[in-house]
């Protein structure tokens, strides 16, 4: 049983701060949806209006089809697993999982055998009877997405709940997180700072800066097509280069700077406004000589091993930082400190690409 | 202790130790020790203390169980001697005086604690505070002319038309302790506030807003959460009410009717008309571990333990 999720123009105030501008979004039924951004973006926020602890201050959230607009957080279909977990510290385990259907009057018996099974769905079976401070921090994880569950919401909301966790347990609980959605089949809507996060779990995801959502896309999309600069910088690194956009045909554009002329794509609501070059380190090619086109001279400042591959960061002319991926296959030559070298693209990877869609 | 040297050094270390033994030792034991052993001994004229009629017996504890007279309790005829009467309705009542602060304290603490705006809190207090900046007798004497029969409080419901004769609330119209409970209870309602807010204020938010989204009702919320975190500061409330309201002399004295004893007044009858120290000493005794007894039972009834309370 799950619901998706609509939001209509959504916005809330803080007094007179805007957290949450314009959010328009429809999340399917079972999909694994989450909303990126840095802190403070309004992330959180979105996610305690659809939980019901905040109302917004405009437009309607509909769960399921139904406007959920004055209903409070007891009475909505979602269940919210808190950043700090928020796990009941004065109740054996077992009582913290069935505490929603102690809620709702199912006997004891039952509501023992239930928290039973769902021990053994997140893979803690035995722990029934010990109390929340006998746990460690995978394992209250496990406890509280387990007592999020008991209560068989249609909507799953997560906030940011892996941030606790060290890297390797983080590693393995998302993929954990993401077999327990498509076991259940209800929808979640995750919160996240962590990009990797972000794109590694998700069906679609939303990325947000300042209270506005800048993007939704799938995570391929995201990276791949990012809409504008801040998207494009959130999900990974950029070379970026200023200058000015020549004539637009079949998609592609020049832009002339300081540091030559380059020709990249360009998207149709991009053309007319201010836009900078946006291409990948993993994308930017080093070579000794220039390529046809695209190409920059630098120099080699730093080169970082980072395992699969190695990372070359440089100074073109004025200054510029540029950085490139050499992968490390044995075969491709790495380039030392000190040395001059072209680092070049192709256009098709490059994206001309606006700021930041912020109000003003 | 080690501690302490290294950083007052040996000097203000040593005075520290001092003076926690000075107040320990004379201004606690041996007071208390001194009352113990005369509560023992007979009153003697001074010139047979330590004469042959001076010996330790129970002779003072027996008085208690003195001077029956006869009462019904739930309808039924006993004779009960009159001071251990006057003990039970000052447990009785004192416990009632616990229970009303509590419940007016709890809501309250709530509030300040969860729901009122953080601005707002240190004027709140200050607020809550002013009241007892004025010395207990004050407060007493203001509330005894609020209560009395042409005072303020009758003359407002009569004129809101609740009653249309005065009450005489010293006299009771419940018991013949309501204005010894209503007056307790309001000096005492912030010594039931205070550990109870403290303790309510370390508990996490989260909590409270995870259990109302997995269903739960306010009053479920409430009985399941926030009260089993905030025991033991409502156990400490609790004792600190029930012994100061049981201790109080006060109160009683100033606004109790003829008809309500309170037993600190009888043991300063003892003390004070009757110059009797050593049984006033031994009412004392009594009254002391039995007051203790009854907390620590209530502490076992409601599983609260010592350590929770010290917290």
């Amino acid at each position: 049983m799950s619901a998706g999720i609509d939001l209509e123009n959504v916005c809330c105030d803080f007094g007179t701060f805007r957290a949450v501008d314009n959010a328009n979004v429809s999340i399917k039924p079972g999909e694994f949806f989450s909303f990126l951004g840095p802190s403070g973006c309004g992330k959180t926020t979105i996610l305690r209006m659809v939980s019901g602890f905040i109302e917004p201050t405009e437009g309607a959230i509909r769960i399921g089809g139904k406007d959920v607009k004055g209903t409070r957080p007891n009475q909505r279909p979602t269940a919210l697993i808190f950043q700090n977990l928020a796990l009941f510290p004065l109740m054996p385990i077992w009582e913290n999982i069935s505490f929603g259907l102690e809620v709702r009057g199912i006997d004891k018996a039952t509501r023992r055998k239930k928290a039973d099974d769902l021990l053994k769905l997140v893979d803690l079976p035995g722990a029934a009877d010990k109390m929340v401070s006998q746990l460690s921090g995978g394992q209250k994880q496990r406890v509280a997405i387990a007592r999020a569950l008991a209560v068989e919401p249609s909507v799953m909301l997560l906030d940011e709940p892996l941030s606790a966790l060290d890297l390797k347990l983080r590693q393995h609980m998302r993929a954990e997180l993401r077999a327990i959605q498509k076991r259940t089949g209800v929808t979640f809507i995750y919160i996240t700072h962590d990009q990797g996060e972000a794109l590694a779990m998700s069906d679609r995801v939303g990325v947000m800066s300042q209270g506005r959502i800048q993007q939704i896309a799938a995570p391929r999309d995201i990276y791949d097509n990012p809409v504008n600069g801040f998207v494009a910088s959130f999900v990974g690194e950029n070379n970026i280069f200023e200058g000015d956009v020549g004539p637009v045909s079949a998609g592609m554009a020049g832009l002339t700077g300081p540091h030559g002329a380059f020709r990249a794509r360009i998207a149709p609501e991009a053309q007319g406004k201010a836009l900078k070059l946006y291409v990948r380190p993993e994308h930017t090619v080093l070579s000794r000589s220039a390529a046809a086109e695209n190409s920059v001279e630098m120099e080699v400042t730093e080169v970082a091993f980072e395992g699969a591959f190695i990372s070359v960061h440089g100074v073109a002319a004025g200054g510029k930082r540029l950085s490139a991926e050499v992968k490390n296959d044995g075969v491709t030559s790495v380039p030392g400190v000190g040395e001059k070298v072209f680092a070049s693209f192709d256009a098709a990877r490059a994206l001309l690409l606006p700021d930041a869609n912020v109000r003003g | 202790m080690q501690d302490l040297i290294r950083r007052y050094g040996t000097g203000l270390t040593a005075v520290f130790c001092l003076l926690v033994a000075f107040w320990i030792i004379v201004l606690v034991i041996l007071p208390n020790f001194a009352m113990f052993e005369q509560s023992f001994r007979p009153y003697l004229p001074v010139v047979e203390i330590g004469g042959p009629k001076d010996f330790y017996s129970l002779a003072n504890y027996g008085k208690i169980f003195d001077n029956g007279f006869a009462t019904t309790i739930l309808g039924i005829p006993v004779t009960m001697p009159i001071h251990i009467k006057t003990f039970l309705d000052t447990v009785f009542y004192s416990a009632l005086v616990t229970f009303l602060t509590l419940i007016f304290a709890y809501p309250l603490a709530y509030f300040l604690a969860k729901v009122a705006h953080p601005k707002s809190i240190p004027t709140l207090l200050l607020l809550l505070f002013i009241p007892m900046w004025v010395s207990e007798a004050l407060r007493a004497f203001a509330w005894y002319i609020i209560l009395t029969f042409n005072g303020p409080l009758n003359a407002l419901l009569n004129a809101l038309g609740i009653i249309d004769q005065g009450i005489r609330w010293q006299n009771g119209v419940f018991t013949s302790y309501d204005a010894i409970v209503i007056v307790l209870t309001y000096c005492y309602v912030l010594f039931m506030l205070f550990p109870i807010y403290t303790a309510i204020t370390s508990l996490d938010t989260n909590q409270i807003e995870a259990a109302e989204d997995l269903g739960s009702p306010w009053w479920r919320t409430h009985w399941r959460v926030v009260i089993p975190h905030a025991k033991p500061g409502i156990a400490s409330g609790c004792v600190m009410v029930f012994m100061l309201s049981a201790g109080s002399l006060l109160v009683p004295t100033v606004v109790g009717s003829t008809k309500a004893n309170w037993f600190p007044q009888t043991i300063y009858t003892w003390f004070n008309d009757a110059l009797d120290w050593n049984t006033g000493a031994a009412y004392s005794m009594i009254f002391l571990l039995v007051c203790i007894v009854f907390v620590i039972l209530a502490m076992r009834v409601f599983k609260v333990k010592l350590s929770d309370i010290a917290k």
